[in-house]
């Protein structure tokens, strides 16, 4: 019952949790748009939200259960998403090395809170239903 | 929590850039002082920053420091006035390189920064509360 709940929160739970992530090396972005030689970071966000569902063959990283009492790997369990880290291409590179272009860093940042917000609604919602599946009919 | 990291990575940016404020401030109260008080002429401070991770396990998450605090080598600025008790035997008297204009641009540069990283504070923890209020109503 209790793996049920969470593998229906999976997916609001690693979005959340990238959502998170990316607003941090964006804040990093921001803070250091005055400091010399720093290049503005940025993640590949659906293939860092891919491989957190585990749905990439390809790419992404599995949990090696070589022990029968080894634990299963949760789907969304946290994966380090430095693997998705890229460097922001510069617009108006600076003369001190510098590729912050803040006007960028905050549209990206305003459009993960939004993002952010959606998700946590759409944590809202999956309590919502599963509150209203437990509770019986009444008149 | 990974969200706790933006406050700490903005506070960092927050206290480089009120430094940074402090050496234009430094810089503009001594344009004009022909001797410093330590006995050699002034000289303009700038103030230079460096990213430094908050921790060795999120090596994403940048926040900044100050590296040092250069001191400008160019010439200091000479004025001729040979009644003025520092001139020299040309008569010209030492003023601090102290570029205003440059200062003053970096001033608005540091505020400006300093009040995004203030706005970046306040959407994480408006984000912050929304969070903690997850599945309450």
């Amino acid at each position: 019952m209790l793996s049920k709940i969470d593998s229906e929160l999976a997916f609001v739970h690693s979005a959340l949790d990238l959502r998170a992530r990316r607003q941090e090396i964006l804040a990093s972005n921001i803070a250091n748009s005055d400091t010399p030689n720093y290049k503005a970071r940025d993640i590949d966000f659906g293939a860092a939200l891919k491989s957190a569902l585990g749905s990439s063959q390809a790419g992404g990283l599995r949990l090696a259960t070589t022990d029968s009492r080894h634990l299963a790997p949760v789907n969304g369990s946290a994966e380090p998403a430095s693997r998705f880290l890229k460097f922001r291409s510069a617009v108006q590179p600076s003369l001190d090395g510098n590729t912050v272009s803040i006007d960028i860093e905050r549209a990206a940042f305003s459009d993960n809170s939004l993002h952010y917000q959606f998700m946590l609604d759409r944590a809202q919602g999956a309590f919502r239903d599963m509150t209203l599946a437990i509770q019986p009919i009444s008149k | 929590m990974s969200m706790t990291n933006v406050f700490q990575i903005a506070a960092t940016a927050l206290t480089a850039q009120s430094m940074r404020l402090n050496a234009v401030a430094s810089n503009l109260a001594n344009a004009d002082s022909a001797h410093s008080s330590t006995g050699a002429g002034y000289r303009a401070k700038q103030v230079v920053f460096q990213a430094v991770p908050m921790s060795p396990s999120t090596p994403w998450a940048q926040g900044v420091r100050m590296h040092s605090v250069q001191e400008d080598s160019s010439p200091p600025r000479l004025v001729y006035d040979p009644k003025h008790p520092l001139a020299d035997a040309n008569g010209h008297v030492a003023y601090p390189n102290v570029d205003v204009v440059e200062e003053m641009v970096n001033m608005i540069s540091a505020s400006r920064s300093y009040q995004t990283n203030v706005e970046v504070m306040a959407t994480a923890k408006s984000l912050m509360q929304h969070t903690l209020a997850i599945a309450q109503s």
